[in-house]
């Protein structure tokens, strides 16, 4: 987890935030942690809230695989388990 | 056109953040702006930067129809060397332009939208800029600068360059992806070499079938599928297919692909690869990610003429030519109008480069409808204006519907197609007047 998390910093350094995208503020919750690391590595969180509240568990449930399966993003199992949860959650219908 | 009747929303300055610098090496200011409600603009003051009075003509206008999530986070805000535009996401940057930018059939340089896909986007120097031509079926490679390009027979063109989800967020029911609304798309006047001159460079064999292009946005991590697109050989020995340096008379803005991008006129924006640094013949299909599944259409549902068949499957295909078009641009949603005065409803029109044959309006419910003046023709590849005077008598909610047709008898729908990515959005418009 920490090599994780390492890389993810370095990841995070080699794409800096975008100005701005500090305003972006996702719901408080269980797994909002995980979200703004893993997800937020990537691509910014407005990403999130601009795709809701349409998506029912099964279309978060993909999202979440596609990022992984299909953009590389390394996030392990229990971690796309929370962050589908989180989601679905605050974010889905 | 007479004067625009908008629903007024202020712009205001809130955050002045430091100064960043941009691809042709100015130092410009990066502003971020909120709408508010009121009816004036206001401009705060001491605001440094770039022509922030542009900011007092826009609005958000946010369609109704977007997702609740889309109209919370959506902002102006200016990116470097643009003016506010509306910000879907910061990361990659998609923004699009506000309507008011499109009463022209020219949609202005620092207004045209952006949409990237990957979050790597360098700044492009133009001094040491090259893009490499070659590729299996070519018979041979060479690397050209921007001069090399700029000593070639220069073509201009006008045309559209609308994204393939423009509208996305108005699906229903909805659809993921970045949630457009209206302004995925701009027209600009396009100068740059033909492709096939430069493909002539080298050569290219017969058994080439599409031409593959990359540009220097790349992914953030490695297993990140770079965003890599083709065509099909025939499409790019097309004379309007372009590699363009100018846009409007001017460089390419950084956010649009500069110092030079693919111009795929009557095709949608996904072809279109900015800061392109590489062109490859190949004879086999281009089988990356971009290229499949992404950008699909089902087959059968569009009336496409031009199909890209190398890349069919037995269920769907990936989208090529627009289909036809056309935006109300003079009122906004909700916008309030006199009764009894004349009201020039104004928009623009377009379609796949068959070129706009008609732009109707009706004020019956798609009843009766009444054939709208058209604006110059800029060329079959751009927006065509059309305007329509009317007289509204009944005070209450007056629905204005536009529908375009063009040259080959195409016309809107008037429902829409469903289909999973949401592309090709084209139903009728309503707009919806506030007669008092």
């Amino acid at each position: 987890m920490r090599i994780f998390a390492v890389a993810l910093l370095a990841i995070a350094f080699a794409v800096p935030a975008a100005a701005g995208e500090d305003l972006v503020q996702l719901k408080k919750g269980p797994g909002l942690d995980k979200v703004e690391t893993n997800c937020g590595a990537c691509h910014s969180l407005d990403y999130v809230e601009m795709n809701s509240p349409f998506p029912n568990a099964t279309v978060w449930d993909a999202e979440v695989t596609k990022m992984i399966k299909t953009f590389g993003a390394p996030i392990d199992e229990s971690d796309a388990k929370i962050i589908a949860d989180y989601l679905k959650k605050n974010y889905g219908s | 056109m007479s004067a625009p009747a908008y629903r007024s929303i202020d712009v205001r300055m809130l955050v002045h953040a430091g100064a960043e610098v941009v691809g042709n090496g100015r130092a410009v200011s990066r502003r971020r702006f909120l709408a508010g409600t009121g009816a004036a603009a206001v401009a705060a003051s001491g605001a440094i930067g770039l022509g922030l009075a542009h900011a007092e003509a826009v609005s958000l206008n946010l369609p109704s129809a977007l997702p609740e999530g889309t109209r919370a986070t959506a902002v102006l805000d200016a990116l470097p060397g643009k003016k506010p535009l509306i910000k879907l996401s910061y990361r990659p940057p998609n923004y699009e332009t506000p309507i008011e930018y499109f009463r022209t059939a020219i949609t202005p340089n620092d207004a045209f939208f952006v949409r990237y896909h990957l979050a790597n986007i360098p700044e492009v120097d133009a001094t040491t800029w090259k893009v490499v031509v070659g590729g299996e079926s070519a018979n041979g490679q060479t690397e050209l600068t921007l001069d090399d390009l700029k000593k070639m027979p220069a073509v201009e063109v006008v045309a559209v360059n609308q994204c393939s989800g423009n509208r996305r967020g108005l699906f229903e029911p909805h659809v993921p992806g970045v949630e457009w609304g209206y302004g995925a798309m701009g027209c600009a006047r396009w100068k740059g070499a033909r492709l096939k001159d430069v493909l002539d460079k080298v050569g290219v064999k017969k058994e080439a079938i599409e031409i593959v292009f990359g540009g220097a946005d790349e992914p953030v991590i490695a297993e990140m599928p770079d965003f890599i697109k083709s065509i099909p050989i025939w499409k790019a020995m097309e004379d309007s297919t372009l590699i363009a340096y100018e846009m409007n008379g001017q460089p390419l803005p950084h956010f649009n692909g500069f110092p030079a991008r693919i111009v795929v006129p009557g095709w949608t924006g996904t072809y279109w690869v900015k800061h392109v640094t590489s062109i490859k013949a190949v004879p086999k299909p281009e089988t990356g990610f971009w290229m499949n599944p992404a950008y699909r259409i089902p087959l059968g549902k569009f009336p496409v003429v031009e199909r890209f068949t190398s890349q069919e499957t037995a269920i769907n295909t990936p989208i090529t030519e627009m289909v036809v078009n056309s935006l109300i641009t003079s009122h906004a949603e909700g916008a309030g109008v006199k009764a009894s005065s004349l009201v020039t409803i104004g928009g623009i029109a377009w379609d796949g480069g068959y070129g706009i044959s008609t732009v109707d309006l009706s004020t019956d419910s798609g009843k009766t409808w009444q054939r709208a003046k058209l604006g110059q023709d800029l060329g079959r590849f751009a927006f065509r204006t059309f305007e329509y005077s009317l007289r509204p008598v009944r005070r209450g909610r007056q629905i204005v519907m536009a529908r375009a047709t063009n040259k080959i008898g195409q016309t809107q729908t008037s429902e829409l197609i469903q289909n999973p990515a949401g592309y090709h959005h084209n139903r009728i418009q309503s707009l919806m007047l506030n007669v008092a």
